[in-house]
């Protein structure tokens, strides 16, 4: 208790809370960043998730190489590595990205490798006599993935796809290495200046960049459930 | 279209196979089978589990490639590289073993998918058409059900009137009441029955001896991957000349009983 003790005292004197009150705008412009960046890098990685998956399961073998490589490569190598790589050494061929851009290229890249898992995940739990019954009515390769695969295996990849929204979330927290204005950032920002509110008073700062996460995350978790509740299909649960 | 193929073309076959080969690694599945299925025949084949016949009946749409051989649906070449396989699809109708049901839609939308996105019907049109479908084989009123809501004759019956649905000029089950309960094989040999009846051309890969024997016109006993046998059903069940056919026969009847209906 006695090393909870100043804390203690800026609960009781309410100091905590006009603290929160100060820098809350602040914050909440930095959330809004990091959902921005949330959203965009899932959307990224949704679609160049897909088609590694599609890649890795019906790809001739160049594309089955390639896309298990970057598969390998991406889920082999840590997520701040590959922003330094994007951000700091792409100006090396002259491509010059603002953070923000960078952070969703990033972790949308990052993200896609692990979506290509689930989704590859998914797609294989749907029995082989699915694809046969399309073919056989006459649809083409295409039609069948896009009309009896893709509507299962975006079912059943719901679970494993929250997860790794939640992630990803939490982890653009990383993207304030690259100075992408996202809620970390601004956290770090508010507690190291000497003349802010907020001036070195970590702790306060950011249990508070803490609780915004938490509250976040179980928002989209809330979120995701009403989606799977909304789509599901009696005997389409994941098995 | 070539002359020799005209030749051989003859305008009362819905289907001829000729000398068709498979293999499976070292396993030669197909050795050569030849056979051809007239306007309105129903066709059954039969014989021991791994014998072929399903692949048999699964390189005649080209769900599996076969090696060698060729088989014309009428007076289209299957077997022809040039041949668009999604075309020659679309006019066979394909029922298997499991019924594959799409597992996401409901019965209706099962037999309509094939009718809005590969015939291109409209939705109203593809609609009446199911249902249609679906009163043929009884099940108009589980319409709105999915797949896993429906007993396994039911689900195979949907399959049925899915394939059904696009129009096929040949009709193809894969042993389709061996996945199912006893009691639910009545109804989807009584919907293939009524199906035979109305002069549909098709073939049964089957082990219902009974439906075998008194629904179809022409029987083929197949083993190790060539026809032993082939007749009409009174000569196979009652005089078959070849010795296997005799000795398959007797075993099945030893398990099931008498083989007649």
């Amino acid at each position: 208790m006695n090393l909870l003790g100043p804390f203690c005292q800026t609960l009781q004197d309410g100091s905590f809370v006009r603290l929160a009150c100060e820098i809350a705008p602040r914050l909440l412009q930095g959330t809004a960043t990091t959902f921005q960046l949330t959203v965009f890098a899932m959307v990224l990685g949704l679609g160049v998730g897909l088609l590694l998956a599609l890649g890795r399961i019906y790809g001739n073998k160049p594309i089955y190489g390639l896309s298990t490589a970057y598969v390998q490569f991406v889920r082999g190598t840590p997520v701040l590595v590959q922003l330094f790589l994007i951000y700091y050494g792409l100006p090396a061929f002259e491509i010059r990205l603002d953070p923000f851009l960078a952070a969703i290229i990033g972790l949308g890249l990052n993200s896609a490798a692990y979506q290509a898992e689930y989704f590859r995940g998914a797609i294989q739990a749907i029995g082989r006599g699915q694809m046969l019954a399309a073919r056989a009515v006459g649809m083409t390769n295409l039609q069948a993935i896009g009309y009896v695969i893709l509507p299962q295996a975006l079912r059943i990849v719901i679970p494993p796809w929250s997860n790794e929204l939640i992630y990803t979330l939490k982890y653009s927290s990383v993207a304030y290495i690259i100075t992408t204005p996202e809620l970390m950032y601004t956290g770090q920002i508010i507690a190291s200046s000497p003349r802010g509110p907020g001036a070195f008073r970590y702790f306060e700062v950011f249990l508070i960049v803490a609780v915004i996460y938490l509250v976040c995350v179980l928002v989209i978790s809330k979120l995701l459930d009403l989606v799977e509740q909304r789509v599901k299909i009696p005997g389409l649960e994941m098995r | 279209m070539s002359s020799e193929y005209k030749v051989s073309s003859e305008a009362s076959f819905v289907v001829r196979v000729a000398d068709l080969h498979k293999r499976y690694g070292s396993e030669e599945v197909l050795k050569g089978v030849s056979f051809a299925v007239r306007q309105g025949e129903a066709l059954a084949i039969i014989g021991p589990s791994g014998t072929g016949k399903s692949t048999l009946l699964r390189c005649i749409n080209r769900l599996t490639e076969p090696d060698r051989g060729r088989i014309w649906l009428e007076n289209t070449e299957i077997t022809n590289a040039k041949t668009d396989i999604n075309k020659i699809r679309q006019q066979i109708g394909f029922v298997f073993q499991d019924f594959n049901l799409f597992a996401h839609l409901t019965a209706l939308d099962n037999v309509r998918l094939g009718l809005t996105k590969v015939k291109k019907l409209s939705l109203k049109e593809a609609t009446e058409r199911a249902m249609i479908e679906l009163r043929r084989v009884g099940l108009a009123e589980q319409a709105q059900k999915y797949p896993a809501q429906l007993s396994g004759g039911q689900q195979q019956r949907v399959s049925i009137a899915r394939a059904l649905a696009m129009d096929p000029k040949l009709m193809l089950f894969d042993e389709p009441t061996s996945a199912l309960d006893p009691e639910l094989i009545g109804e989807v040999l009584h919907v293939m029955q009524d199906l035979a009846d109305e002069g549909m051309t098709m073939i049964v890969v089957t082990h219902e001896m009974g439906f075998a024997r008194s629904v179809c016109d022409e029987v083929i006993f197949m083993e190790k991957g060539v026809i032993v046998e082939q007749g009409p059903p009174e000569q196979i069940f009652t005089q078959p000349k070849q010795p296997r056919t005799q000795q398959f026969l007797s075993k099945i009847s030893e398990l099931y009983g008498r083989t007649s209906s």
